[in-house]
C-alpha cells in the first residue's frame, strides 16, 4: 500500500464539506487536546471557523520552543538548471515560456557556492533547485552537483522533478539529506488542468514519491502544497493527511512542510483560484505545529519581511534569507536576473534577515547535520584525516 | 556528597547539561556555568569540526568544564561508532553520550543498535554513556557490555513531563553496578531533586534551562535541587509512616 491507496477512504468534497461546516465548539474541543492532534482534527483547525487565531499562535508558540528551543534554522537555495519539460500553467519555468535556459556546470555551481558562502555568512544547509528536466539534470547532474556543493556545505536538500527509488538511494551514498517535492494539489480531479502534458502529469507517480523516498531512506522530507490552486483548507487536509502517513509508515524519515503560495498580481499571467491572506497563512503555520510538535516548519523569501519577522516565534523552524532564484545569480545577478522562477518578496541581504531572528533572541542556526553522520559520503570526500 | 566518578574521572557536579535549544551561545555559556556542571553535552552535528573557531566551541571554553560529545543524528550502530571516533580524534576525550534514536517523532533510544555500538566502543576504551530507555534488563546488559554509566529517560527527551518512568528507575538504581543518570524528560528542579532522592547519581537536564524564560537562573536553580536531592539522599531520607501503632489486637495474644 502506498498514500495513493491509503488516500481514498478520504473524498475531496466530502472533507471540504466537512471544513466548511465546522463550528467553534468543534474548535474548542481540537484546541483542548494540545498538540499532535490527528489529521481530521487538524482539518478543524484550518475551518473557517474563526475568532480561535490568538490562541492557536500561543499554543504553537509553546510547543516549538519546547521541542526547538529559542533557535532558528537558516539555508538558503541554490538554483542549478532551469530547463523544464513541464507545462504547469501556474509556473515561470514552464517549457512553453520563452525565457533563457541554462544547466550549471559543475565549476559554475562551486563558484555560486563560494558566492553564498562569501561576506562571512556560514552557510552549512545548502537546497539545490532545478526544473524537471531528465535530459538536462538527470539523476548523473545530481550526483555529481551534490559532490561538489558537499565540499562547501553539510547538508544537501534537492528540489527536483521526483525519482526513482534506486536513485535516491544512490543520491544518499553521495551526501544527499533532503528532498522537497510539492504535490501542487490533492485534488486528483483537477490535477490535470494544471499539468496537463509532460512527466508531472502522472497524478500518482508524484503523490506516491514520498514512498519511494521513505524506503530507501532519504533523511527528511519536505512535502507542501502550492497554496491557492485549489481549496486551500482542503489541500491543507491532505497534506496533513500525507505527513501522518510518512510519520507513521517511515519513522526513520523527518518530515517538513512548506507554503508555497501564489498571489494575485497585476498583468497578465496566472491568477489563484483561492487567494489567500496573511492571516491565512498563520492559521497553516500554528494549525500543522499543533497536527505535529515535531514537524519542522520552513517559510522562505515568498514572503514579506514584515510577516516573516512577526512570525519568527510563532511556529516556524527553518528560514531561507538572500535567495536568488535564477541559476548563476549569487555570483552575476545582473546578467542572470532574467532567469528566475519567482520574485522573492523578501529581498533583504542574509545579514538583516539574521539581525531581524536574532532581535527576537533567536540563536541562528547555521550547522544542524555533519556529513560524518553520512559514513560512505564522509569517507568519499576524504575528510577522514582530521 | 559523596563524589561521583565516571570512566576514572570525579565529576565536580552531579548536573550534567546540554547545550541545544539556547537563545544564543553567549546565553548557553552563562547558562552552564551557572550550574556548575563540570560535563556539557554537544551534538557533533551542531559543530564545525573544519572549523578551528567554531563558536559553539569557543563559548564552550569554560575552565573545569568538559565536553561530552554525543552521537545525536546516528540511527544504527556502525554510523554511531563511526561518529564516536571522529569525535575523539577531533575533540581529544574518549567520553561518548552514544545516542541512537532513528525514531524522528519522539526521539526514541534504540535499545538494539545502542547494545551492539556500546559493545564495540567500550571494546576501543571508550567511557561510553548510553542513553536509552528505562529499562532494568537493558541497563544490565549495558553494564555487561562496559557502560560506564546507564542514562535511563525520565520522560521523552523535551517533554518537560519529569520522571514518568519512575517505577522503572526505582528498579535500574536499585540494581545497577555502575552509575545511573537521568537523562532526558526532566521539567523542573523539584523533579531533578525527586531524581537525586530517589538515588540517582546525576542528572542530566537541557530543555528546561535552554527554554527558561533566565536560563542562567534556572541553571542555578537546578544546580540547588540536584544538591538538595542529593544531600537528602544521603542524610537518609525518613520513612513515610502511614500506619498507626497504638494497639496489636491481632497480636496481643501473645503478651498473654
Amino acid at each position: 500500500m502506498t498514500f495513493y491507496d491509503y488516500k481514498q477512504k478520504w473524498d475531496w468534497d466530502k472533507m471540504t464539506a466537512f471544513i466548511e461546516g465546522a463550528t467553534p465548539a468543534d474548535v474548542e474541543r481540537v484546541l483542548a487536546k494540545g498538540v499532535n492532534v490527528g489529521p481530521e482534527d487538524f482539518a478543524v483547525l484550518v475551518s473557517p471557523a474563526s475568532g480561535y487565531l490568538e490562541e492557536m499562535a500561543r499554543m504553537s508558540a509553546e510547543a516549538t520552543r519546547r521541542r526547538f528551543g529559542r533557535t532558528m534554522q537558516i539555508y538558503t537555495p541554490l538554483y542549478i538548471s532551469n530547463f523544464c519539460t513541464n507545462h504547469c500553467i501556474y509556473c515561470g519555468f514552464n517549457c512553453k515560456n520563452n525565457i533563457g535556459r541554462v544547466t550549471l556546470t559543475q565549476e559554475q555551481i562551486a563558484e555560486e557556492a563560494r558566492a553564498i558562502q562569501s561576506g562571512g555568512h556560514p552557510f552549512k544547509h545548502i537546497l539545490l533547485v532545478t526544473g524537471e528536466s531528465p535530459k538536462h539534470a538527470g539523476v548523473d547532474y545530481m550526483a555529481e552537483s551534490i559532490d561538489t556543493v558537499s565540499r562547501y556545505f553539510e547538508q544537501t536538500s534537492i528540489e527536483v522533478q521526483p525519482l526513482d527509488e534506486a536513485d535516491y538511494a544512490r543520491l544518499i551514498e553521495h551526501g544527499l539529506h533532503t528532498v522537497c517535492v510539492y504535490q501542487e494539489t490533492y485534488n486528483e480531479k483537477r490535477y490535470p488542468l494544471y499539468h496537463p502534458a509532460g512527466r508531472k502529469r502522472d497524478y500518482r507517480y508524484r503523490l506516491e514519491t514520498p514512498d519511494r523516498m521513505g524506503a530507501a531512506g532519504i533523511y527528511k522530507v519536505g512535502v507542501g502544497n502550492l497554496i491557492g490552486l485549489e481549496n486551500w483548507r482542503t489541500d491543507a487536509f491532505f497534506t496533513a493527511l500525507h505527513i501522518h502517513y510518512i510519520q507513521n509508515r517511515y519513522w526513520r524519515t523527518k518530515c517538513s512542510i512548506s507554503f508555497p503560495r501564489l498571489r494575485p498580481f497585476v498583468g497578465e499571467g496566472f491568477q489563484p483560484n483561492y487567494p489567500t491572506t496573511e492571516r491565512d497563512l498563520l492559521q497553516l503555520i500554528t494549525a500543522y505545529r499543533l497536527l505535529s510538535e515535531d514537524l519542522e516548519i520552513s517559510l522562505s523569501t515568498r514572503e514579506s519581511p514584515r510577516f516573516r519577522d512577526n512570525v519568527v516565534e510563532l511556529g516556524v523552524t527553518t528560514m531561507s534569507a538572500g535567495s536568488k532564484t535564477a541559476p548563476g545569480g549569487y555570483s552575476d545577478w545582473d546578467k542572470n536576473k532574467e532567469l528566475e522562477q519567482f520574485s522573492v518578496n523578501d529581498d533583504r541581504p542574509v545579514d538583516k534577515v539574521v539581525e531581524a531572528i536574532r532581535a527576537h533572541d533567536f540563536e541562528v542556526v547555521w550547522k544542524d547535520w555533519d556529513l560524518s553522520l553520512n559514513r560512505n559520503t564522509f569517507e568519499a570526500y576524504g575528510h577522514k584525516a582530521l | 556528597m559523596k563524589e561521583l566518578t565516571i570512566g576514572g574521572r570525579t565529576m565536580r557536579s552531579r548536573l550534567f547539561v546540554g547545550t541545544g535549544k539556547f537563545a544564543s551561545d553567549e546565553i548557553m555559556a552563562r547558562a552552564v556555568e551557572a550550574t556548575g556542571s563540570g560535563l556539557v553535552t554537544v551534538a557533533l552535528k551542531r559543530i564545525d569540526l573544519r572549523n578551528d573557531d567554531d563558536g559553539m566551541l569557543r563559548a564552550l571554553r569554560i575552565p573545569g568544564v568538559e565536553l561530552l560529545p554525543n552521537t545525536s543524528g546516528v540511527r544504527n550502530a556502525e554510523e554511531a561508532v563511526f561518529a564516536a571516533r571522529l569525535a575523539r580524534e577531533a575533540l581529544g576525550t574518549d567520553f561518548i553520550k552514544l545516542e541512537i534514536h532513528p525514531d524522528q517523532r519522539y526521539l526514541m533510544p534504540d535499545a538494539v543498535e545502542t547494545l551492539k555500538a556500546c559493545e564495540e566502543l567500550a571494546r576501543d576504551g571508550f567511557v561510553v554513556m548510553p542513553y536509552i530507555h528505562a529499562d532494568p534488563v537493558l541497563c544490565k546488559r549495558l553494564e555487561d557490555a562496559g557502560a560506564a554509566c546507564v542514562m535511563p529517560l525520565g520522560a521523552p527527551i523535551g517533554s518537560n513531563k519529569g520522571l514518568a518512568t519512575a517505577e522503572f528507575l526505582r528498579i535500574i538504581i536499585e540494581q545497577s553496578n555502575v552509575p545511573v543518570v537521568v537523562d532526558a524528560g526532566i521539567g523542573t528542579p523539584s523533579q531533578a531533586a525527586a531524581a537525586m532522592e530517589m538515588g540517582a547519581d546525576a542528572v542530566l537536564v537541557n530543555t528546561a534551562i535552554a527554554v527558561a524564560k533566565d536560563p542562567v537562573a534556572m541553571g542555578r536553580a537546578f544546580a540547588m535541587a540536584v544538591e538538595a536531592g542529593r544531600t537528602a539522599y544521603e542524610a537518609g531520607t525518613a520513612p513515610v509512616n502511614e500506619r498507626a501503632s497504638a494497639t496489636s489486637p491481632l497480636t496481643a495474644f501473645l503478651n498473654d
